[in-house]
């Protein structure tokens, strides 16, 4: 280990982070509810409670030692089923985005970097598909196929490339006329090598900053779908819909949807301090 | 004359939008399911009725006269008919629009004149106590779940506090018709009810703010942000070494142009408040699109969903529009050059 290289980038980035409360804070739990959601198998108390599990005689179980959060309607531990709602929300939010930033960033890079008709067509494309509310597009697409978790992750992800594709258009534009850019040019390299070795790494750290937030964005409309009915059907434990259910249980046995609800509201709230903290370190301000 | 170019062109690029949305619907609707009549019918449906109901709108025709007659349909302000209440689309939408319309003004008014003013005062104090409260607050106000703000203020209303109304948009026993406007709030001072005026207003209350907390939250945040940037700029400096008043600073000279920031992102946010809107509305029985739109996905009924994704997109493109044209007038200089 040469003493004094190593110590240089990683490490500082990593004290200016750790001397950011709201960061440390938001990494913390976005850390833990991953850490949740992959080991909810073995963590959970009641893991056969995902399924479809009746048992009359502990439904409505206020919170105690044996259930932390209580039981639902037909007996099942709603804080297991919380820890596996979070998993799915998890996915939804890592698929929508393992779509939509990949494509948003590429289009983003070639609509900023070439221009012309290539940056007309497509940054009209992402107009138009920004006027369409992700949510509402998420019920039309619930109404032609069926309403599944899958079919969900679609719609939402079907539209959600647009803000990655502004975003990198707007940072491409502005990088194409640096030097480094034009040196790269003079010198022949491919336009690949521009696109993806020169300019990409410079929208690194706006990509990580804007992925943050949107996971808790993600989560939320994922919420609202299912609680509407139209997300991830039931059994599989999906906070959205375990709010809606319990709901109707409401204000006598609170524990039903106050919880599931509470857990969407951690979540989201973990992954917009994240990207708050990640913005004041990366200095850029105009991510959103 | 330069104004008046750029006003044109947003205006002719907002009907490229329109156009391309009905592209996107008509997609989504007539190509990506197979057989919507199918689906209306359910699968014990005999043939020969598919194939009446298919004839009868317009599906065995070939697709690119499909979209012919959506688009003359849409220009004339047609949606088709709804298979659900058998009645045409437009005026179902029409009926609930206004109420949609209602709440989500009411929204964007209460985002707007709590969301600014605390941002004002997180930059006035930046990393003083009042801007750590803020901070919090817009962030909670950021990431809570609208229904389950709803639900939470439909609780704390119901049954706790007892004095908000948490269903509907009237009380049973008072009768008033919305008349021209379809808007409560209006229609009942145009009618010179003083009564009913209150009533509404007071039955917009919570849905609104369980609507306007997470847009409040980013124009408080985006407020806070652009105050500190412009606090920065020269002429502040300038304004303080000429003693120009502390008050007169700060409105005059800081927020004027820190308004830019907010107004545009209002525009963006309002995708997320129309679907927001959606979920509100149901949980206080509101009797608008929402709850229109949602019964008629759960019965299939094409026509009445393509309907309101496209008034939705609609709603989405003329605000944008509007706020366009706001922010080209406070600052000239994206007149020139275009937002986007």
């Amino acid at each position: 280990m040469s003493a004094v290289e190593p110590l240089s980038n990683a490490y500082q980035n990593w004290y200016r982070f750790s001397r950011n409360p709201t960061a440390v804070i938001g990494l913390g739990i976005v850390v833990l509810c991953i850490l949740a959601a992959i080991f909810a198998p073995w963590i959970t108390p009641y893991p056969d409670h995902v399924g479809a599990v009746v048992d009359f005689r502990s439904r409505h179980l206020p919170p105690s030692a044996e259930h932390w959060f209580g039981t639902d309607n037909v007996g099942r531990d709603i804080l297991t089923r919380v820890i596996f709602g979070m998993r799915i929300s998890l996915e939804l939010a890592f698929v929508v985005l393992g779509i939509a930033i990949p494509v948003g960033t590429a289009l983003g890079i070639i609509a900023g970097y070439f221009g012309g008709w290539t940056e007309v067509i497509i940054m009209r494309i992402t107009d138009i598909a920004l006027a369409i509310p992700p949510l509402v597009m998420a019920l039309a697409v619930a109404a032609v196929l069926s309403p599944d978790l899958i079919n969900s992750m679609l719609a939402i992800a079907s539209l959600w490339w647009t803000w990655h594709t502004r975003l990198i258009y707007s940072i491409t534009r502005q990088l194409r006329t640096q030097e480094f850019v034009e040196a790269a040019e003079t010198l022949g390299a491919s336009k690949f090598h521009i696109l993806f070795r020169e300019i990409l790494p410079n929208c690194v750290s706006a990509i990580a900053v804007k992925t943050s937030l949107d996971c808790g964005f993600v989560i939320l409309i994922g919420a609202s779908l299912s609680f509407l009915g139209l997300g991830i059907q039931p059994p599989t434990p999906d906070l959205g819909t375990m709010v809606a259910q319990g709901a109707g249980f409401l204000p006598e046995n609170w524990w039903q949807s106050i919880f599931p609800g509470c857990a969407i509201l951690f979540l989201a709230l973990g992954f917009n301090l994240l990207g708050d903290g990640l913005r004041d370190l990366f200095d850029v301000e105009d991510v959103r | 004359m330069e104004f008046l170019s750029f006003l044109i062109r947003r205006i002719l690029w907002s009907a490229l939008v329109l156009v391309g949305l009905s592209m996107v619907i008509f997609f989504i609707a007539r190509v990506v399911p197979g057989d919507p009549a199918r689906m209306a019918l359910g699968p014990r449906a005999s043939a020969e009725q598919v194939a009446a109901l298919q004839a009868s709108l317009g599906l065995d025709r070939p697709l690119i006269e499909q979209y012919q007659l959506f688009l003359v349909g849409l220009s004339q302000g047609d949606l088709g008919r709804s298979l659900l209440t058998e009645r045409a689309v437009n005026d179902d939408i029409r009926e609930t629009f206004a109420a949609t319309f209602e709440l989500v003004c009411f929204t964007v008014f209460l985002a707007f004149s709590l969301g600014v003013p605390l941002g004002v005062v997180a930059a006035y104090w930046k990393d003083r106590w009042p801007d750590t409260a803020v901070r919090i607050f817009a962030i909670l106000a950021a990431v809570t779940p609208s229904f389950f703000l709803a639900l939470l203020l439909q609780l704390l209303a119901g049954y706790v506090l007892h004095i908000l109304p948490t269903t509907g948009r009237l009380p049973h026993e008072m009768e008033f018709v919305a008349g021209t406007t379809g808007l409560m709030l209006i229609d009942s001072l145009l009618a010179g009810r003083l009564d009913v005026f209150g009533q509404a207003l007071r039955h917009l209350l919570l849905p609104g703010i369980a609507l306007a907390a997470a847009t409040m939250g980013q124009m408080a945040r985006i407020t806070r942000a652009s105050m500190i940037d412009v606090s920065r700029q020269d002429y502040i400096e300038a304004a303080r070494a000429f003693g120009v008043p502390e008050f007169l600073r700060v409105t005059k000279y800081m927020l004027r142009p820190s308004f830019v920031p907010p107004l545009t992102i209002m525009g963006l946010e309002f995708a997320s408040l129309i679907g927001g809107a959606f979920v509100v509305e149901l949980v206080f029985a509101w009797p608008g699109m929402a709850a229109y739109g949602i019964r008629t996905i759960l019965q299939k009924d094409l026509n009445a969903v393509m309907g309101v994704v496209m008034v939705s997109g609609a709603f989405f493109v003329m605000v944008n529009l509007l706020i366009d044209v706001l922010v080209g007038f406070v600052d000239p200089r994206v007149r020139i050059r275009g937002r986007r």
